[in-house]
């Protein structure tokens, strides 16, 4: 048989959760025939969901060449293949992927999908994929290599995120989907989304696209969808006449996607991974390939990517920090330790204290108090989160009742008294030592013993903050990054004296207004702040002695990080940056560098180095220049990549070393969640290993 | 909001308004267990796919314009609880303003179900409704979790025995000795071979809603045929059946209906709002009635339910054609037949076979008679009227007279006569 050549490849995978094929004979309405129904199912719950290993595509296939046998027999008319509940399958299993570190068993397993997936488009007879639940890249092209395709309205996580990983759609969906639903539709699919925060389809929009031939409801999906099948065995033309409206296009189309496809890679990624790449060479070239010809380029990609080090990191980032670490925080107490919290109070009433009440109102649906100096600064604070409400709601984000419980929610008080019956008060005043050990003991006066006095502080010390009050252990750090809405990082932040059943409390705090933790611990800046600082203070000292403004900020193309250094900076606001870098100065010394450029750009109102011109080009105006004081050693960018990668390397081997967090993961986590930076670089340690950064700084790698 | 036709508002000069039965589904039935077609389908689901089957089967009425979804379950919690009505009219996609609740005659829960909210139609409160019930025996045995009141016992009100069905029908046999093990066995044979023939000729298929389900280790399948039938069943194998019951006893699960689980839907109307909404009527329901006997021969019940129904009709028993009476007990329906002395073969009774072949999932065994009467109905032109009866645990008969539209002499405006 022809899988038996795939047998190898199989019992490298022992403990493969197999994904089983189980066929059953149907009898389809009105007397159309039998069809074979085959359930991709694992047998476990939804909780674990159905994934695509060696074993698994091995059953598939011979499941398959049986049923293509019993066609040519008269036996069948047609060919069905659906999931368990909430899935059809959810995609390859990326930790078995990752395991083939041999490029022999990366091409095997490559061809193996192949050798399996034609098979359901050569059947003899008709078949028919029943989209029922998630179908992710490998679970989306075995519903691709199917002649038919239904899809239910109660579907989500329809894609082919391969790009994203770190892989190509090389199962045949690079081929299949360009072809199906046309080239510019394929490369939103292939490309945009994946690169978009992996953004999936849900049935609606699946079918909308022309991915599936008909949008059926849950309640009966699989019953209308068979009916649905015998249907099209009587006639097909509706089908078809459906199918060339989606895939009507021209040579220039595809052309006009491809490029659009680059444009976007580049724009994304600073083509600093390969996997995207690859997914356009192979869509590229793919216009004019036939389908042998295509598959032998997929799994010759597929088998050069599965070595590379961008999708291993991918894989470590996704899987073990995203999916499992971000959920389960490393150091956090025993959740049963946490309190209740059913008000909660926030000190200050400017801009983050307003986006804070926003977070608490919404997710928690406690109520939250807003206090501040005057009734001005109150009433402004309050409007805030009212106009933020309303404006939810015009985006159809919020019912019309859940924005008035929202809005109820949310009150405003000149008076501390108003914390008097809350159980978790958060500070968001004014950066200054003095000003926040004021406020708490204020706050402190008014609250039961049991209340978490939290500090949003990105600089200071939390120990400090709480040495005087009467009850330190009640004091947290609660880090956000601004936007808080959208940024999913929180650090939280132990002081020597934090007690366990409040730390267990911020983290279910956490869980509840739906941010990813990280325990650190009271260290100047934390993590993201302390790694950017150090990334910034390379930048600005490499441009202050006299390398161009050009060369310093894309010198980390490379890495593809979310944005060049300087307009991060000018996003964050110059004076915001210059403040935490003083502080990091102050704590840790010259390795971070405090430009004094900057400070003449700040004290001029300068608000950036870049400033777009009329033809949307940027440049440093002349103006800029001249208040400026430059040296003469300039540095190329292979230099400042490097100075930057040791720079990193140094610092973070300091945090681990006195302990911020617990582990590398941590770090990579929060550079992730914290500041956008890309799964291919592992967040940041996999990288500077594989640089060579933390043998070089610091004689040994972080993994 | 119904947009009914009472012409006041303080309801003087009401008109009593014809009901009729538009259309009737329901799912193959399946044996209760654990290897039954259903052991991991839910009830709910099983009422849900009847419901939409039933939409999409009349596509010219209008979702939004069904008043009520009423569904019957003997047992009313787990998956047959949360008022079943509501909840499966919500899991169907039925419009919110749809209201739904639950109701519960142990097995004339359906045939309750299509009364009560006929009787809401006639009244003018509704314009169309949805009826039927459900019974997941697999999921709850029958009597499970009852918490029968002492006082039964004790001040001798009902011989606890009667709570079980069995014995009622072992009671039977004691009262009408001329009812004979070898008479029910014939019987519930010619009940089985009943069933084949209509299925052979594709008349039980057509109200048939196919059910998806999905077993540990075999995947999904599709069940679109009854689980119960034994067509090949001989009058040895029945001899040879264990009657559980009494040792030495006459009921065997030969000769009585099994334990089951199944699902039934039907759309009743008003008789103009089915013209209006360009809806069929299949049967228009002339009159019905519910009676008690003793607990301990509950399945005699169907005699003093039909005699008074007939009585309100005007009719008498010769003028029914065709009876489609549930077979619990093969003794049940014997007696009935005894006393309106009518044979045991006669070919107006039971023409496709009864419970004992297709199963009786309790509460949604009413609205399979009708709509198997409803096709024998339009298969039979010369029939005007027929009935739909059951006997009813505890004691108690139910009887629906219905009129066939497809006879020459059929009125749709004949409600008159019952007002």
């Amino acid at each position: 048989m022809s899988f038996d050549r795939f047998e190898e490849l199989a019992a490298l995978v022992p403990g493969e959760v197999v994904t089983h094929s189980y066929v059953q004979d149907v009898a389809l309405p009105q007397g159309a025939g039998t069809l074979a129904l085959i359930t991709l199912d694992n047998g476990l719950d939804h909780t674990k969901p159905t994934t695509l290993g060696p074993n698994t595509l091995i059953e598939l296939g011979r499941v398959l060449e049986g049923l293509k046998a019993r066609a040519a027999n008269g036996e069948l008319v047609a060919v069905g293949i659906t999931g368990k509940p909430y899935f059809l399958v959810a995609g390859a299993d990326l930790s078995t992927v990752k395991s083939l570190k041999a490029a022999q068993y990366g091409s095997l397993m490559a061809e193996l999908g192949h050798e399996a997936y034609n098979l359901l488009g050569n059947l003899g007879v008709p078949s028919f994929a029943f989209i029922n639940g998630v179908a992710l890249g490998g679970g989306l092209e075995v519903a691709l290599a199917a002649d038919y395709r239904t899809i239910s309205t109660g579907a989500s996580g329809i894609g082919l995120p391969e790009a994203f990983i770190g892989l190509v759609p090389g199962w045949g969906g690079v081929y299949r989907l360009p072809r199906l639903i046309g080239p510019a539709a394929a490369i939103k699919v292939m490309i945009e989304n994946p690169l978009s925060n992996n953004r999936m389809l849900d049935g609606r929009a699946a079918f909308g696209m022309g991915i599936a031939d008909v949008l059926l409801e849950p309640a009966d999906f699989l019953e209308q969808s068979l009916a649905w099948a015998a249907g099209v065995l009587k006639d097909s033309s509706a089908v078809k006449g459906r199918r060339a409206e989606h895939a009507t296009y021209t040579d220039a189309d595809w052309d006009a996607a491809t490029a659009a496809g680059r444009a976007f890679v580049a724009a994304k990624t600073s083509n600093a991974a390969p996997a995207p790449g690859k997914v356009l060479d192979l869509f590229e070239a793919g216009k004019n390939r036939t389908r042998e010809e295509s598959a032998a380029a997929e799994c010759e990609a597929l088998t050069y990517l599965m070595q590379t080090p961008e999708f291993h990191s991918t894989v470590y980032a996704f899987l073990d920090l995203v999916q499992k670490r971000a959920k389960r925080p490393a150091g956090a107490p025993d959740r049963k330790l946490a309190r209740k919290v059913t008000k909660v109070g926030v000190v200050g009433a400017g801009l983050m204290a307003g986006q804070l009440a926003l977070l608490f109102a919404r997710q928690l649906k406690v109520p939250v108090v807003l206090t501040d100096i005057d009734q001005a600064r109150v009433d402004k604070g309050v409007e805030y989160v009212h106009a933020e409400v309303d404006r939810l709601r015009s985006k159809k984000r919020l019912s019309p009742d859940a924005a008035n419980r929202t809005k109820a929610l949310v009150t405003g008080s000149v008076s501390k008294e108003a914390f008097a019956d809350a159980d978790f008060v958060i500070e968001a005043v004014f950066e200054e030592m003095g000003v926040k050990k004021t406020v708490f003991a204020e706050v402190e006066a008014v609250v039961s013993a049991e209340c978490i006095l939290a500090t949003n502080t990105s600089s200071l010390s939390v120990t400090e903050m709480a040495a005087d009050l009467a009850h330190p252990e009640r004091v947290v750090g609660f880090h956000f990054f601004n936007p808080v809405a959208a940024m999913p990082l929180l650090e939280i932040v132990k002081a020597p004296h934090t007690d366990d059943a409040v730390l267990a409390t911020a983290f279910a705090l956490a869980k509840d207004l739906r941010k990813s933790a990280v325990l650190v611990q009271d260290a100047p800046a934390f993590v993201v702040n302390r790694i950017l600082g150090r990334m910034f203070g390379e930048i600005t000292a490499v441009f202050d002695e006299g390398t161009d403004a050009e060369t310093a900020d894309n010198a980390l193309r490379p890495m593809g990080l979310p944005m060049t250094p300087f307009r991060l900076l000018a996003l964050v606001g110059l004076p915001v940056g210059q403040h935490v870098q003083e502080s990091l100065n102050t704590a840790f010394g010259d390795r971070f560098h405090v430009s004094g450029n900057q400070q003449k750009l700040i004290d001029a109102g300068v608000k950036g180095l870049w400033v777009k011109g009329d033809d949307g080009a940027e440049s440093v105006p002349e103006s800029t220049w001249e208040l400026m004081s430059r040296g003469d050693s300039p540095s190329d960018s292979v230099q400042v990549l490097r100075r930057t990668q040791d720079a990193l390397a140094d610092e973070i081997g300091r945090m681990l070393d006195e302990g911020v967090v617990a582990a590398p993961e941590d770090i990579d986590l929060c550079v992730i969640l914290g500041a956008g930076w890309p799964f291919h670089l592992g967040g940041i340690t996999p990288y500077l290993d594989r640089v060579g950064a933390s043998e070089r700084v610091t004689g040994k790698t972080f993994h | 909001m119904s947009t009914n036709t009472v012409p006041t508002q303080t309801g003087a000069g009401r008109r009593i308004r014809d009901v009729v039965f538009v259309d009737g589904v329901r799912t193959p039935f399946g044996k209760a267990g654990e290897k039954g077609i259903y052991a991991d389908v839910r009830a709910d689901d099983l009422v849900v796919k009847c419901i939409r089957d039933l939409t999409r089967r009349n596509p010219s009425l209008p979702p939004e314009r069904i008043d009520e979804v009423a569904i019957a379950a003997t047992t009313q919690t787990g998956d047959q609880g949360l008022t079943i009505g509501r909840t499966a009219a919500l899991l169907a996609g039925l419009p919110r303003s749809v209201p739904g609740f639950a109701i519960d005659r142990m097995c004339a829960g359906a045939m309750t179900a299509v009364t009560t909210t006929a009787s809401g139609i006639a009244f003018g409160a509704y314009d169309v409704v949805v009826a039927g019930g459900v019974e997941h025996m697999g999921h709850h045995p029958m009597g499970a979790d009852t918490d029968p009141n002492p006082r039964f016992m004790s001040e001798q009100l009902v011989d606890p025995a009667a709570l079980n069905m069995g014995n009622t029908a072992e009671n039977l046999h004691d009262r009408f000795p001329a009812i004979t093990k070898e008479r029910t066995d014939a019987y519930a044979m010619a009940s089985q071979r009943k069933l084949a023939a209509a299925y052979a000729g594709q008349q039980i298929q057509p109200d048939l809603v196919p059910v998806a389900s999905r077993k540990a280790g075999t995947g999904w399948t599709l069940n679109t045929v009854d689980e119960p039938p034994r067509p090949g069943t001989t009058t040895e194998d029945l001899a040879a059946l264990r009657t559980p019951f009494r040792s030495h006893g006459r009921v065997t699960a030969g000769n009585a209906a099994g334990l089951n689980d199944g699902a039934t839907a039907a759309l009743l109307a008003s008789s103009d709002t089915a013209a209006e909404l360009g809806l069929t009527a299949k049967m228009r329901l002339v009159a019905y009635a519910f009676a008690g006997v003793e607990p301990e021969v509950m399945g005699i019940g169907p005699v003093p339910a039909t005699e008074k129904a007939l009585r309100q009709a005007g009719l008498s028993i010769d003028d029914i054609g065709l009876f489609e009476i549930n077979e619990a007990f093969a003794v049940q329906v014997l007696s009935f037949l005894d006393h309106f002395d009518i044979a045991d073969d006669d070919p107006r009774v039971n023409r496709y076979g009864g419970a004992i072949a297709v199963g009786h999932p309790l509460a949604s065994s009413g609205v399979r008679l009708m709509l198997q009467l409803a096709r024998q109905f339009e298969e039979d032109p010369s029939v005007r009227y027929g009935i739909t009866t059951m006997c009813i645990g505890l004691g108690m008969g139910a009887t629906l007279i219905w009129e066939n539209p497809h006879h020459p002499d059929y009125s749709s405006t004949a409600a008159e006569d019952a007002a």
